[in-house]
């Protein structure tokens, strides 16, 4: 399980603080009104950002460094290099030194690329590809990590819904495949309902503990109702 | 990172130090070098004061007025900078020597003829360099005026002065004194052209006097005063620039274009007189290096010629891979501010220094050539970092967190982003480096043998010859070679580079 302990981040003058255990496997999301530290979660998990407190895996404390960590993660955006191909981009994975492929990896790097719906696409530039085949292909290269913890701050945020909840279910199916616990920042609250097993709400400088999504749904938390619109009575 | 701030360090300090060691502590000046101080200062003032008021209403017109060749003009307001000293001399004679085209049309009215060696000699040199910089730094900065801007004063009815007291001149007074500063910075530290067009005790620069201390005199110890001098000197004005340096303002406008007014009838005459004025100011010389270099080169430039180009060549491609060298690791803030104490170094005290850690080693003589390529290679550094930074930081923002959580090592990050994404400025900046060095006449001034000239020392020499027909042919396999470096690399970067 991935176990955060007495995270204490500043942001802007203000601290976000909390504790947060979740099971490998999971789906989770993390929802809360803007500029309330969602993706500064993201970032502390992955290591992008120094924070007090201690982050466990598997009872082991994470490395310092992001590159040491069992992370996958996707950006917003820039989560392929636009000069290499999308073969390239997928091969950093297997071969993070930038050498040559052996041709099992290159055979690994067809497959992953067909298990997205993008066989053949290896030889193309990401510029010549649709925003959806592009998160497709990035999606991919989590697939080829096969990482135990994945990230996902708000890489589909660009896409139409129908486009959204199709790769929202390719990520289900690719974290099922790794067995991979998968966290998701998003503003959507459908999105955390369609695809989430639980919420994690940052609001008010607290990161909450993880709610089973639908009695998160059912009773919302005040902070969140404010967030949604409901009154708060 | 570590590494190359150290060996940078090293090759700015260690040879300061060689000096004072060699010199045995700080000499006393001689009574000329207090001139030559004074000298220096006045000329970089009289320059810059110069260079940024001419620069004002050519940088006004080429803002307010459109014409056919305006994109091509500015494209060469640029070209100064890489044209090498000694080949803008050439040039500069043809138009306003003895037997130049200024002097000819004075003759033919009867009028007394101008002398261009002394102090106006270099300060009109001075202008020809920066008057394009200053007219780039005005120019990109009144254009940075939103339109929206213009279309307000026309709609308010403003009157032309009413538009010059409101937008141009909150701007000109925020812009101006740093395009001095920087202008004073660079004349400051001027050798080659006093060397040419100076000279004398009332015409030396500190520069200049380094060299007359070290060349004439070896005293080891003056030199070393003069050196400090130069350092100090350069230091201040170089942090007076800084802080003058132009800040942003104006706020974003939407960028579309809005006919001006005030730039019709009388004020369009006169916007392209300014222009025609800078334009024949700059290209004269130039078109004149061409004209009377081809029979020169036609005729065969000599041996000695063509040997002392390939020497060119050789330092400035070995100084444009150190400085690349050097520039990789430390192409961030603090790399770039350690650079920067490079330029206010004396580059002929710095290879003093050089020559003086080698001699226990080798003949220092037969080092001229590899010692000039480090010495450019520093000079240059500071520039190359300024190019490359923002870009080198763009890639890392945009690139980094990526390159991290795929686990990218160093040499792959290099390889297969680093390199790829930078190919662009980096092509430019060699490409500045390269003809930079190819044009350079400092070092190599102090120790070259005949066996070991560069091209614009070789055209030096062959001017004090008074064989003025084959230095025009010299300048102008200088220039092809300065500009056709320059291409080279620059167009090398641009191929095939996609997104």
């Amino acid at each position: 399980m991935l176990r955060i302990e007495d995270l204490v981040v500043t942001m802007d003058g203000q601290d976000l603080t909390g504790d947060l255990v979740m099971q490998e496997g999971a789906r989770v999301a993390v929802l809360g009104p803007s500029g309330a530290g969602k993706s500064t979660l993201l970032d502390v998990i992955a290591g992008f950002r120094q924070a007090d407190g201690v982050l466990r895996w598997k009872c082991d404390v994470l490395a310092d460094r992001p590159e040491d960590r069992p992370i996958s993660i996707l950006f917003q955006d820039g989560n392929l290099f636009p000069h290499m191909t999308i073969a390239r981009n997928l091969a950093l994975a297997l071969r993070p030194d930038g050498c040559r492929l052996s041709p099992v990896q290159n055979e690994q790097v067809e497959q992953a690329l067909a298990r997205v719906g993008l066989a053949g696409m290896g030889p193309r530039k990401p510029g010549t590809l649709s925003g959806g085949q592009q998160s497709r292909a990035a999606l991919a290269r989590v697939l080829l990590q096969a990482r135990p913890i994945i990230l996902l701050d708000e890489p589909f945020s660009a896409l139409g819904p129908a486009l959204k909840q199709e790769m929202l279910a390719l990520v289900q199916e690719v974290a099922d495949e790794l067995g991979a616990l998968v966290m998701m920042v998003t503003h959507a609250p459908d999105d955390a309902r369609r695809f989430a097993q639980s919420v994690v709400l940052v609001a008010n400088g607290q990161v909450h503990e993880p709610v089973e999504t639908e009695a998160f749904f059912k009773t919302p938390p005040a902070a969140f109702r404010g967030y949604i619109g409901q009154t708060t009575d | 990172m570590i590494l190359a701030a150290l060996v940078l360090a090293i090759l700015t300090l260690g040879p300061i130090g060689a000096v004072l060691v060699r010199a045995g502590g700080l000499g006393d000046l001689a009574p000329g070098d207090l001139q030559a101080l004074r000298f220096t200062v006045f000329q970089a003032t009289l320059s810059g004061l110069f260079s940024v008021a001419l620069a004002i209403p050519v940088a006004r017109a080429l803002a307010r007025q459109t014409f056919w060749g305006r994109g091509l003009l500015v494209s060469l307001m640029g070209a100064p900078f890489i044209l090498p000293v000694i080949v803008a001399v050439m040039g500069l004679l043809a138009v306003f020597g003895r037997s130049g085209l200024v002097n000819g049309a004075l003759d033919a009215l009867g009028l007394p003829n101008v002398n261009i060696y002394g102090l106006h000699g270099v300060v009109l040199a001075h202008v020809f360099f920066n008057l394009p910089l200053a007219v780039r730094m005005l120019l990109q900065a009144w254009l940075a005026i939103p339109a929206e801007r213009f279309r307000l004063a026309s709609s308010l009815g403003l009157t032309p002065w009413g538009v010059f007291c409101t937008l141009e001149w909150p701007l000109l007074r925020r812009i101006a004194p740093g395009a001095f500063a920087v202008v004073f910075v660079i004349c400051l530290t001027s050798f080659a052209v006093a060397l040419t067009l100076g000279g004398g005790p009332r015409a030396t620069t500190v520069e200049l006097a380094i060299y007359q201390a070290m060349r004439f005199d070896f005293d080891l110890g003056r030199a070393a005063v003069l050196g400090l001098v130069q350092l100090t000197l350069g230091f201040v004005a170089g942090l007076v620039a800084l802080k003058l340096a132009p800040a942003q303002g104006f706020g974003i406008g939407r960028g579309r274009w809005v006919a001006r007014w005030d730039g019709r009838g009388l004020a369009r005459v006169l916007d392209f007189f300014w222009i025609g004025l800078a334009a024949a100011f700059l290209l004269a010389p130039l078109a004149l290096v061409v004209a009377r270099g081809v029979p020169g080169l036609l005729e065969g430039a000599g041996e000695g010629t063509w040997r002392a180009a390939g020497h060119s060549l050789m330092v400035a491609l070995a100084s444009t891979t150190l400085a690349v060298l050097w520039a990789l690791p430390l192409a961030t803030r603090r790399g770039e501010l350690l650079s920067i104490a490079a330029i206010a170094i004396s580059p002929l005290v710095l290879g003093t220094g050089l020559f003086l850690l080698l001699r226990p080693f080798v003949n220092p003589f037969t080092m001229a050539l590899p010692v000039t390529a480090v010495v450019n290679a520093l000079m240059a550094l500071p520039f190359m970092l300024r190019i490359l930074r923002p870009e080198a930081e763009q890639v890392a923002r945009d690139f980094g967190r990526l390159g991290a959580t795929l686990r990218m090592t160093p040499w792959a990050w290099l390889r297969l982003v680093w390199l790829p994404r930078l190919r662009r400025p980096l092509g430019f900046a060699m490409g500045l480096t390269a003809a930079l060095a190819m044009g350079d006449l400092g070092v190599i001034a102090l120790f070259a043998d005949p066996d070991r000239a560069t091209l614009p020392l070789q055209i030096h020499r062959l001017m004090g010859a008074y064989r003025m027909e084959a230095a025009a042919g010299a300048a102008l396999l200088l220039l092809m070679l300065s500009f056709g470096l320059f291409w080279l690399f620059d167009r090398g970067g641009r191929v095939h580079v996609e997104d």
